[in-house]
């Protein structure tokens, strides 16, 4: 009965964080603790409502044939002789929508109460936490939308949440700055995912998903392949976007300047895989344009590749963190773009659970040392933050891929999905960045939590609203992967495109993967750890100076984009401004100037002396008597002698 | 041959109009313009006279006309004179180079 | 039509007064002797409207212009003029300017009235005896209209001189030594 309900009602998903954000914005305020609650329970409410449904869905298969969909009209726009615009709102609930509705409700549950605990104490406590509720509706509205409108919607507005949530300490420049990055990056790509989506609307007609889904499916009725083509990149430059791939990732590591349970919710764990979700959810359409899936698979795997080699320099924990979830993004992506959107969703669902584990720690970190947030500063953190610090770990092994940990089993799935799809080169890339996501990820935990203590810090453990979410979140660190295991393999069951299949589990290429990480680790181990000095990484740093500054400065990228923008923007806004000046502005003055010259030369005509005009007048009065005279079309005598 | 025609009215109306034209474009004194301006009025007359005498001689419309030419004359002389004396009041000159306050 | 050599002679004699004074009054340096010439140029027009079969009309212009216009306008110029009546009526700059526009019109209407037939025109009844009689009969009943509007604006030239001319006590009071050297 609660099941049904559930599933009839999932609208109130979103509904309850956005009643919960009016109600805060409006009513709460002054108390920040009652708002606190009231955004943690409603998202807890929420949460419970998204489980339920998310069982209803699950114990019947039928949907994930035919998704549950309830839609109401928007609002339709016609005119005579014209195919009628008609939007639908609605929600639609399949595997996948309700697996992520879990998800999302669940982790953001969580990071909500951990920022009861980090955000003591600020200004904004609860306009922060309006703002966290925003953002939960606003995604948990994109996650379950039937329509493609309705998800930009949503899309905009945790674009919107997020450059909210980026900037919130205003009185930080950087952050300002950051915010305005993000939104300035993302609104780029929206921009294509906007052409895109009204392509789709023009060609097919309709925006909602099932219908589209079917009109694609012989799109022939409809468009040429080339259209789609297009589409298919239009609709795929959103997600680079949103979802940090390259090259639009360069506003990802800077969203990190705002609180660190945004950066664990948005930037890691929901928001930034909205990317993914999307390309997912119209997966049907990629499905048909074998040139757009390769793009997405070789921009995922070059983006993991890439996003890894830029966090082994890095020296800030959540740069680090932030780069590493650039490059498993990149991974979901190219799980999308071999076809397999099971190893991608799986890689989702457990990246939500370890990056979003490895943020709150660090955020845990980051209170205990007053935000001193490099990681050579740190250093056997884990004396005095036990908890903080084995979750950390429990998060670390899941990330590089260490059995039975969450990461292995996605990690393994994708590998694996490359590898029975042919694409070895990617499959080549993607296997190198798993030992990479090891090695700097060990290289952060040896750092900040082993080793020699910093006699300059004095941490002590954080409170249990933030100890609790993190000792959550290291279980699914822990399980989430086991539902994906060689051995019974539910989530393949479940989430599919197309029809249910799954590869052969390849104790190759697992084993590979395990290896990778025991050595990735391994290496941290012995640059970091064992040799305590640090001689080995100062010497390669010095060995290979270029390449490691290259690395640091992240590739030169945001330079590159400074670069552009003075030398194009500036110079094509140089270029408008001379026109505006000379050529617009030059019509404006040349008439004014016209009207003021042509004036001057004909008030010397204006002498203001009445005999003048009276000797003027009489001028024309001849003229005109001449020429009705002597110049008419009758040569009679038109004047005087008409009067017959 | 010795006969008055109209033709002879025209051209000396003519010519009291192109004489009181003169006066009126070339006079300094407002005054003189004025006078002018009557001289014009007059030539007008007479050839309104003339016309009814030779076109229309029952009709009467060229006399009557004159008479309201004549009417609005007087009218138009003293309300001139006053302007005059209004602006010589404000001026202390009836030069017409003076005033040329519409100037620009 | 008019065939007597009187009113020949009559015509030409008259035409040479009016003609003659007109251009004394424009050509006059004293703007009272003007005033004079013009006078006797609206006097001799008079005679030129009994040559013309119109006696009331010439009653009228003695009456109005050579009585009451010329008074008047002696009057205005005794009130604004210096007392020195010397060179009170001068040319201005256009003078040949004017001459030549004026020349050019005056060629025109006499070029204009040569080429007209008026022969084509001219009726043949002779004007009534009576022509005063014939006047006010028109002007109580087909012209009453006009003849009223006139009164009317009659009244308003009357009220508008007035209130024109009058010296309010709102505007500069004009020094009586400045008023003085204030020759034109």
């Amino acid at each position: 009965m609660y099941v049904e309900f559930a599933l009839q009602h999932a609208w109130l998903v979103p509904l309850l964080p956005a009643l919960a954000f009016v109600a805060i914005v409006f009513l709460t305020r002054p108390w920040k603790m009652l708002s606190a609650i009231l955004a943690v329970g409603s998202m807890a409410l929420s949460c419970v409502i998204a489980t339920l449904a998310a069982y209803g869905i699950f114990t019947n298969p039928e949907y994930a044939e035919k998704p549950l969909v309830y839609a109401t009209r928007w609002f339709s726009l016609g005119m005579p002789g014209m195919p009628a615009l008609q939007i639908d709102v609605g929600v639609q609930l399949d595997p996948v929508s309700a697996m992520m509705m879990v998800m999302v409700s669940f982790i953001s549950t969580f990071i909500f109460l951990y920022s009861i605990g980090y955000m003591d104490g600020e200004d904004g406590f609860s306009v922060f936490f309006s703002y966290l509720s925003l953002f939960g509706a606003s995604m948990l509205l994109l996650v379950i939308s039937s329509n493609l409108l309705q998800m930009f919607v949503a899309w905009e507005l945790v674009g919107l949440c997020s450059y909210l949530l980026i900037g919130f300490y205003t009185h930080k420049i950087s952050a300002r700055e950051a915010a305005k990055k993000a939104f300035v990056t993302c609104r780029v790509a929206d921009f294509g995912l906007l052409l895109g989506i009204l392509s789709l609307q023009i060609v097919f007609g309709t925006l909602n998903l099932t219908e589209l889904s079917e009109r694609i499916a012989h799109f022939e009725e409809f468009t040429t392949f080339g259209i789609l083509t297009m589409i298919a990149v239009l609709v795929f430059i959103g997600p680079i976007g949103k979802s940090g791939q390259f090259p639009l990732h360069v506003w990802l590591p800077d969203a990190m300047e705002g609180p660190t349970p945004v950066s664990a919710l948005i930037h890691a764990a929901t928001m930034v895989v909205a990317g993914v979700y999307l390309v997912g959810r119209t997966m049907f359409l990629f499905h048909e344009v074998e040139s757009a899936m390769q793009l997405v698979a070789v921009t995922g795997a070059f983006t993991a590749l890439f996003a890894a080699t830029c966090a082994l320099t890095q020296r800030e924990i959540k740069k680090i963190l932030a780069y590493s979830t650039v490059s498993q993004l990149g991974y979901m992506m190219l799980a999308l773009g071999v076809g397999s959107l099971t190893a991608s969703m799986f890689h989702m669902w457990t990246h939500a659970f370890f990056k979003a584990l490895m943020f709150l720690g660090a955020g845990s970190v980051l209170v205990a040392l007053h935000h001193k947030a490099d990681v050579w500063e740190m250093g056997g953190l884990v004396k005095k933050m036990p908890i903080t610090a084995w979750t950390f770990v429990i998060g670390g092994l899941a990330i590089a891929g260490i059995p039975p940990f969450a990461g292995f089993w996605s990690k393994d799935e994708i590998l694996a999905a490359t590898f029975a799809e042919g694409h070895y080169v990617l499959f080549a890339m993607a296997a190198f960045t798993a030992f990479l996501t090891a090695f700097y990820m060990w290289r952060m935990i040896f750092l900040a939590f082993f080793g020699k203590e910093n006699p300059d810090n004095h941490p002590k453990e954080s409170p249990w609203t933030m100890t609790v979410p993190l000792l959550v979140l290291a279980i699914g660190a822990i399980g989430a992967g086991w539902l994906g295991t060689p051995w019974g393999n539910v989530w393949a069951e479940w989430i599919y495109f197309g029809h249910p299949h799954h590869a052969d589990p390849n104790f190759i290429v697992m084993g590979l993967s395990v290896v990778l990480a025991v050595a990735g680790i391994g290496l941290a181990y012995s640059m970091y750890l064992k040799d305590t000095e640090k001689v080995k990484a100062k010497a390669m740093a010095e060995q290979y100076s270029t390449a490691y500054r290259v690395l640091v400065n992240k590739y030169y990228i945001d330079e590159l984009y400074l670069w552009f923008n003075h030398a194009l923007v500036d110079g094509a806004a140089k270029i408008f401004y001379l026109f505006d000046i000379y050529i617009v502005d030059g019509i404006v003055n040349g008439i004014g100037a016209f009207a003021k010259v042509s004036g001057e030369g004909m008030r010397v005509f204006q002498t203001g002396r009445l005999q003048n005009y009276v000797l003027i007048f009489f001028i024309g009065v001849l003229v005109v008597a001449v020429l009705m005279a002597f110049v008419g079309p009758s040569n009679a005598v038109p004047v005087i002698g008409g009067v017959k | 041959m010795l006969t008055i025609s109209l033709t002879h009215y025209v051209i000396l109306s003519a010519l009291l109009f192109s004489i009181g034209l003169f006066g009126v474009i070339t006079k300094r004194n407002a005054v003189a313009v004025l006078i002018c301006i009557e001289i014009m009025l007059n030539a007008v007359n007479i050839n309104l006279v003339a016309f009814s005498k030779y076109i229309t001689p029952i009709d009467f419309t060229g006399q009557i006309f004159s008479l309201f030419v004549i009417t609005v004359a007087a009218a138009e002389v003293g309300i001139g004179l006053a302007i005059i004396i209004a602006i010589y009041r404000n001026k202390l000159s009836v030069n017409l180079d003076d005033f040329d306050l519409l100037k620009w | 039509m008019e065939t007597s050599i009187y009113s020949v002679i009559a015509f030409y004699l008259l035409a040479i007064t009016i003609v003659g004074n007109a251009a004394l009054v424009v050509f006059a340096k004293n703007i009272v002797h003007s005033v004079l010439f013009l006078a006797v140029t609206f006097i001799s027009m008079a005679g030129l409207f009994l040559l013309l079969d119109a006696d009331f009309i010439a009653a009228i212009q003695v009456l109005v212009y050579a009585g009451a216009v010329c008074i008047m306008v002696v009057f205005g110029i005794m009130l604004i003029q210096a007392p020195d009546m010397k060179g009170t009526n001068l040319f201005n700059t256009q003078l040949f300017a004017g001459g030549g526009v004026v020349a050019l019109v005056f060629a025109m209407c006499a070029i204009l009235a040569g080429r007209t037939a008026w022969t084509d025109l001219v009726a043949t009844q002779a004007v009534p005896e009576n022509t005063i009689q014939v006047i006010g009969t028109l002007l109580m009943s087909k012209y009453v209209i006009p003849f009223e509007v006139v009164a009317i604006l009659l009244l308003v030239a009357l009220v508008g001189a007035i209130v024109i001319a009058r010296d309010d006590a709102g505007t500069v009071a004009v020094d009586e030594g400045v008023k003085a050297n204030a020759h034109d």
